[in-house]
C-alpha cells in the first residue's frame, strides 16, 4: 500500500533520513519505533508531504507521490495526525471536525461525522466548544477524530499518548485498533513501545535516519537487542 | 500542550473578533477615557451640545469607513501574517475606479461597486499569486517591503494616467438629513451603511461558510489547515483578495465624498494601522469598533486641539492604547 525507497530529507543541510526503506501492507497496524532524533517524525512528514525528500521515492497505492502536494496526498487517502496534534486552537470541535472533511463530499462528511461521533463521544458533547479549551485527551482525540474525517485509507499518527495519562493512553490506542477494524491502515509513531507492539502486526525500529531492525510486534517485544538498544526496556 | 495551543491561536484569533473579553476592565477604562474626553469637548465648545452631536455624528459615519479598510488589514494579517502597506494605495485604485466608471460611463457611483469590488479582489489575488505568495516564510521584511513598493507603484501609476490634479466624482444634487440636530449628507450616510453592511456580510461570510471556515482554521493553524488538505497557498490568494476588495470597497464608498488624488488613499493607510493595533491584530469586529473609535477621535480631537491635524487625535489614541493595553482593546490575553 505505502513503500519508501531509500529517502533521504532534512531541514535546510540538516541531514536527517539517509535512506530509508521500508513498506506498509493494506491493513496492518505498523509501528515505527526508535530513540528521539531516530528520524521517526521526519519520516511521517516525507510521507505526508509536510517535508520534502531529498532523494528516494514515496509510493503510495503504486502511485509515485514524492513530489505530491500534501494537500492533494489527503484527498488520495493519506491522512497524518501530526506530533503537537495541530488542532484549529480557535474554532470549535464541530468546525474542527468539518474542517477534516474538506477533501470529502459533502455527503459522505454528514456519515463519517456519525461514525467519529460513535468513536469519541466526548466530541458530541463538545461540539461547540473551542478546541483550545479541552484537555489534552480531548485533544487527541479531536486530532484522530478530524483525520478520519477525510476518510483515509492509511492514518499515520504521531506520538498519540503524548503527554497523556496512562489510562487515557490505553483509550488511545484501543481506539486506534478499532480504526483499524473498520478498515484503515494505521503507521504508528510511539515513545510508549511496549503498548504499541503490543497492538501492532509489525515494526521497524529507526536509527540515525535509517531502519536498523524490522520484526513482528510481539517478537521485537522480547528481543534482548532491541529491548536494550532502541526501546529502552 | 494547551498552552502552545493558546499562544499559537493568540496573534492570529480571526475568528474571536466578536467576543467580549472575560475582563472587562480595559473596555471600562476606555469608556471613562471616552466620558473623559466628551466632557472636556464638552467645556471646550462652551457646552455647545450641536457641536459635540455633530461631532459624533460625523465621527461614526467616518469611522465606518475606516473600519472597513482596516478590516482587510487586520484580515490579511491575521492569516497571512503579512502586513500589507499598500492598503491605502488599493483604496486610492478603488476611488480612480469609481471615478473613471462613474464620469466617463455615466454610472451612479454606487452602483460602480459592482465593479471595484470584483476589479480589486482580482487585482489582489494576482498581486498574493504572483508577488507575495513566493515570500511567504521568509522574514517579514521581504513581505512588508513587497507591499511598500507595491503601493508606491500604485501611486505612481495612478499619478502617472491621472495626473496630481484632485478629482471628484460627479454625484446628483446632495440631500442633507437632520440627525439630532445635526447633518449628515445622503452621501456620508450610504459610505458609513454601505461600509458596515460589507463588514458584516464578511464576517457572516468568515463564520458561516465553508471558504470562511478554511480561512479561519489557516489563521488558527496553517500546518494543520495543510494536514487535512487544505491549499494554504490558495487561502492566502483568497484572503489577500478579500482585503483588497474591502479597501476597493472602501474607495468607492468615499470617492463622492473626498478629493481624488493619487495618495489620497494614504489617510486611510495610517488609520488603518492605527485601527488594527486598538482592536487587536487579526480581530474582525474589533477592527469595525476600533474604526468608530478612530473617527470619533479624529473628530473629537479636531475640538480639543482646533488648528491641527485631525490625526492628532488619532495618534493620541494609538499611543494610549500602547500603553495601556499594546495586545487591542479585544483582545482576551496579555
Amino acid at each position: 500500500m505505502l513503500t519508501l525507497n531509500n529517502v533521504t530529507a532534512g531541514y535546510g543541510s540538516l541531514h536527517i533520513l539517509h535512506g530509508v526503506t521500508f513498506s506498509v501492507n493494506q491493513g496492518e497496524i505498523v509501528a515505527l519505533l526508535g530513540a528521539n532524533g531516530a528520524g521517526k517524525t521526519t519520516t511521517l512528514r516525507v510521507i505526508s508531504g509536510l517535508v520534502d525528500a531529498q532523494g528516494g521515492s514515496v509510493v503510495f497505492n503504486g502511485q509515485d507521490i514524492t513530489n505530491t502536494r500534501s494537500d492533494k496526498r489527503v484527498g488520495m487517502g493519506l491522512v497524518q495526525v501530526a506530533e503537537g496534534r495541530e488542532l484549529f486552537g480557535t474554532l470549535t470541535v464541530e468546525e474542527n471536525l468539518i474542517m477534516g472533511a474538506w477533501t470529502a463530499s459533502h455527503a459522505d462528511r454528514q456519515e463519517t461525522m456519525v461514525e467519529v461521533l460513535d468513536l469519541f463521544p466526548i466530541l458530541a458533547e463538545r461540539s461547540k466548544q473551542r478546541a483550545e479549551t479541552m484537555s489534552g485527551g480531548q485533544q487527541q482525540m479531536l486530532a484522530i477524530g478530524r483525520a478520519l474525517m477525510a476518510r483515509p485509507s492509511l492514518l499515520m499518527l504521531d506520538e498519540p499518548s503524548i503527554g497523556l495519562a496512562p489510562k487515557l493512553v490505553n483509550q488511545v490506542l484501543e481506539s486506534v485498533q478499532r480504526i483499524r477494524a473498520s478498515g484503515v491502515t494505521i503507521l504508528i509513531v510511539e515513545q510508549n513501545a511496549a503498548a504499541t507492539l503490543a497492538i501492532s502486526d509489525r515494526a521497524y525500529v529507526m536509527e540515525s535516519g535509517a531502519i536498523a531492525f524490522e520484526g513482528q510486534g510481539t517478537h521485537l517485544l522480547n528481543d534482548d537487542r532491541v529491548r536494550r538498544a532502541y526501546l529502552g526496556l | 500542550m494547551v498552552s502552545t495551543q493558546t499562544t499559537a491561536s493568540a496573534d492570529s484569533a480571526v475568528s474571536r473578533g466578536w467576543q467580549l473579553p472575560p475582563n472587562a476592565k480595559p473596555i471600562l477604562v476606555a469608556i471613562a477615557i471616552a466620558i473623559l474626553v466628551f466632557f472636556l469637548a464638552y467645556l471646550r465648545t462652551d457646552g455647545s451640545s450641536l457641536i459635540l452631536t455633530q461631532a459624533l455624528v460625523t465621527g461614526l459615519m467616518a469611522g465606518g469607513v475606516y473600519g472597513l479598510v482596516a478590516l482587510g488589514l487586520t484580515l490579511i494579517f491575521g492569516v497571512l501574517h503579512v502586513i500589507n502597506f499598500a492598503q491605502g494605495a488599493l483604496v486610492t485604485l478603488g476611488m480612480y475606479v469609481t471615478y473613471v466608471v462613474a464620469n466617463d460611463l455615466g454610472w451612479n457611483p454606487y452602483l460602480t461597486l459592482f465593479i471595484s469590488i470584483p476589479l480589486l479582489f482580482a487585482f489582489g489575488a494576482l498581486v498574493q499569486k504572483i508577488m507575495i505568495n513566493r515570500s511567504m516564510g521568509e522574514e517579514h521584511a521581504n513581505t512588508l517591503l513587497l507591499t511598500l513598493a507595491l503601493g508606491l507603484l500604485i501611486e505612481n501609476a495612478l499619478l502617472l494616467t491621472f495626473g496630481g490634479n484632485p478629482q471628484s466624482v460627479r454625484t446628483g444634487q446632495e440631500t442633507v438629513y437632520n440627525i439630532f440636530g445635526a447633518v449628515a449628507t445622503q452621501s456620508r450616510l450610504i459610505a458609513f451603511g454601505g461600509a458596515l453592511i460589507l463588514a458584516l456580510l464578511l464576517f457572516f461570510m468568515l463564520q458561516r461558510t465553508s471558504i470562511g471556515t478554511a480561512i479561519r482554521a489557516v489563521a488558527s493553524n496553517p500546518t494543520g489547515a495543510r494536514l487535512v488538505g487544505v491549499n494554504t497557498s490558495r487561502i492566502y490568494v483568497i484572503t489577500f483578495a478579500i482585503g483588497a476588495a474591502c479597501a476597493g470597497a472602501a474607495g468607492t464608498l468615499v470617492a463622492p465624498i473626498v478629493s481624488i488624488t493619487p495618495v489620497a488613499g494614504e489617510v486611510f493607510n495610517i488609520t488603518a494601522f492605527v485601527i488594527v493595533v486598538l482592536g487587536g491584530l487579526g480581530k474582525v469586529l474589533g477592527a469595525l469598533f476600533g474604526g468608530l473609535i478612530v473617527g470619533l477621535a479624529e473628530q473629537f480631537g479636531g475640538i480639543l486641539f482646533p488648528d491641527q491635524s485631525n490625526l492628532l487625535g488619532v495618534f493620541i489614541v494609538f499611543v494610549l492604547i500602547l500603553f495601556l493595553r499594546p495586545q487591542g482593546l479585544f483582545s482576551s490575553n496579555s
